[in-house]
């Protein structure tokens, strides 16, 4: 079984909730490779004037003892000092609460932000960590053998579908 | 050599004994593993946790400033905590085996261990005799491999000059007791290099070296014509003795790398040498720091791909030793599995 969701509606309710940020003149940082995705476009709907960073988070994933590395590292990219600065962090969907961890951790490893905000297009159940959302596209329950799956990056889509489907 | 040791069941590295027997697309893993460690050092903090609480031993049985220091940063980068053994100068010199100094270091819990000694096969005897959950990286055993030095020689390659296929390299120097020469030939090969050369008198050649499915040239200045690739090996001074050359002065002449002899390269060829250069014996001055040498280039990269080399097989070692099971942690483990949480 698959849904969709309306990404373009979701993209646009978050652009209104970061607008207020604008203020303290943030930093916008994508989590590769969906959560960058979202942030290419929240970027250029705010009309941000500096460049976007980019986070791989693979190193500091804490499974990595059990299942080793992901074969498809991209390289981080922040391209303007974090120290001081306000984020915006940006993922696609966040469930467990761990891929931002990991997010935070690294970040901290290049500077001491001012703050972190946290932008997911998607948020689900089943947080494993006690981490939660300041801006939103969409909320959505899904059962344990539900999965959102997005798409892109030429156009985004979102796809709800059962683990096994 | 047993090439098989260093594959689990999956066919995932578990132990970097030799570049033999490494398939094309596993270099590759490793060498875009490195490409993505090299911008490390741009950061403020050139640290990350992936190896965070693993032990690792520098455990050299022969002595090597450099290689030593660059595991040692890799593993300091990768957050392990590192500790230096010269055992030559310790256990060894009291009477203890080999097999006896990999038991004491594993009774206290060692993760990884990186093997350096004068034997060709040491590092593949103790790869047979560690616990499933102790991986093994070879820093160089006797002739036989040097497996990080001839991948940090692709990866400065690739980063100089791009696809393989299209490449000529030549190998030049004392191809018989290499096992640098030896490493990088299998790790060419399995790349696809376009074509591949050694360049050695015929007392530093192999005999049947074209069995390894490369053109062996006496003549340098024949070696060399149009060659995309220089990669000069070091001497040993004490194969003087042996009478393996003449002299030092008729080596240099012969086989030196002079600016003369590299005009007979491509243009843009670049000089890679493994270090430590014996400067007026196997390679002049000029060349080795001239606009051409990328010789210092390979030391930074040795790090990147020693991280990588270490995090590649590492990633899933410690499941296997709280499930008390030789390696079952890969067993369940398969590349198609590795996602992204959420």
């Amino acid at each position: 079984m698959t849904a969709a969701i309306d990404v373009e509606a979701a993209l646009t309710r978050m652009v209104e909730q970061l607008r207020p940020a604008l203020k303290s003149k943030p930093l916008m940082i994508g989590i590769h490779t969906g959560g960058a995705w979202v942030a290419e476009q929240l970027h250029q709907q705010l009309d941000l004037q500096e460049p976007l960073g980019t986070l791989d988070i693979s190193f500091y994933r804490d499974d990595f003892t059990r299942v080793g590395m992901n074969p498809q590292v991209r390289t981080s990219h922040l391209p303007v000092n974090v120290e001081d600065r306000h984020l915006i962090l940006v993922d696609d969907v966040l469930h467990t609460g761990r891929t931002i961890r990991a997010a935070l951790n690294e970040i901290f490893d290049y500077g001491r932000p001012a703050s972190v905000m946290l932008a997911c297009l998607i948020e689900r159940g089943g947080r494993e960590l006690p981490i939660e959302p300041q801006v939103v596209g969409e909320r959505v329950k899904l059962g344990k053998n539900q999965h959102v799956k997005l798409l892109g990056p030429e156009k985004l889509e979102l796809r709800i579908q059962e683990a096994n489907g | 050599m047993n090439q098989g040791l260093q594959f689990d069941d999956t066919g995932r590295l578990r132990h970097l004994l030799t570049t033999e027997g490494l398939s094309r697309q596993t270099i590759v893993e490793i060498l875009d593993t490195a490409e993505s460690f090299i911008s490390m050092g741009e950061r403020e903090i050139k640290k990350i946790p992936l190896l965070r609480g693993k032990t690792v031993v520098n455990l050299f049985f022969e002595s090597s400033t450099r290689t030593r220091t660059t595991f040692e940063i890799a593993a300091k980068r990768l957050s392990a905590d590192v500790i230096n053994l010269n055992v030559s100068a310790s256990s060894t010199s009291k009477g203890e085996t080999l097999l006896d100094t990999i038991r004491n270091l594993e009774a206290m819990h060692t993760d990884l261990f990186v093997v350096r000694h004068a034997e060709s096969g040491a590092a593949h005897m103790i790869a047979r005799h560690v616990p499933a959950h102790v991986r093994i990286i070879n820093a160089g055993d006797g002739r036989h491999a040097h497996p990080t030095q001839g991948l940090l020689d692709m990866f400065t390659i690739r980063r100089h000059k791009g696809a393989f296929e299209k490449l000529k390299v030549a190998i030049v120097g004392d191809i018989l007791h290499s096992r640098v020469a030896r490493s990088q030939i299998h790790a060419l090969k399995a790349l696809g290099v376009a074509e591949l050369r050694v360049v050695a008198p015929k007392t530093l050649m192999p005999t049947a070296v074209e069995k390894l499915g490369v053109r062996p040239y006496t003549r340098m200045e024949e070696g060399l014509e149009g060659v995309d690739v220089v990669m000069m090996l070091r001497l040993q001074r004490e194969r003087m003795q042996g009478a393996y050359i003449p002299s030092e002065h008729e080596y240099f002449n012969l086989y030196g790398l002079t600016p003369a002899k590299l005009s007979l390269a491509a243009k843009d060829a670049i000089v890679m040498h493994p270090g430590p250069m014996n400067r007026g014996l196997e390679i002049d001055s000029a060349v080795a720091d001239g606009p051409q040498s990328v010789i210092l280039p390979q030391v930074t990269y040795g790090i990147a791909v020693r991280m990588a080399v270490m995090a590649l097989i590492m990633g899933g070692a410690s499941t296997s030793r709280e499930s008390g099971m030789r390696d079952s942690a890969s067993k369940a483990r398969a590349p198609t599995e590795r996602k992204k949480r959420k």
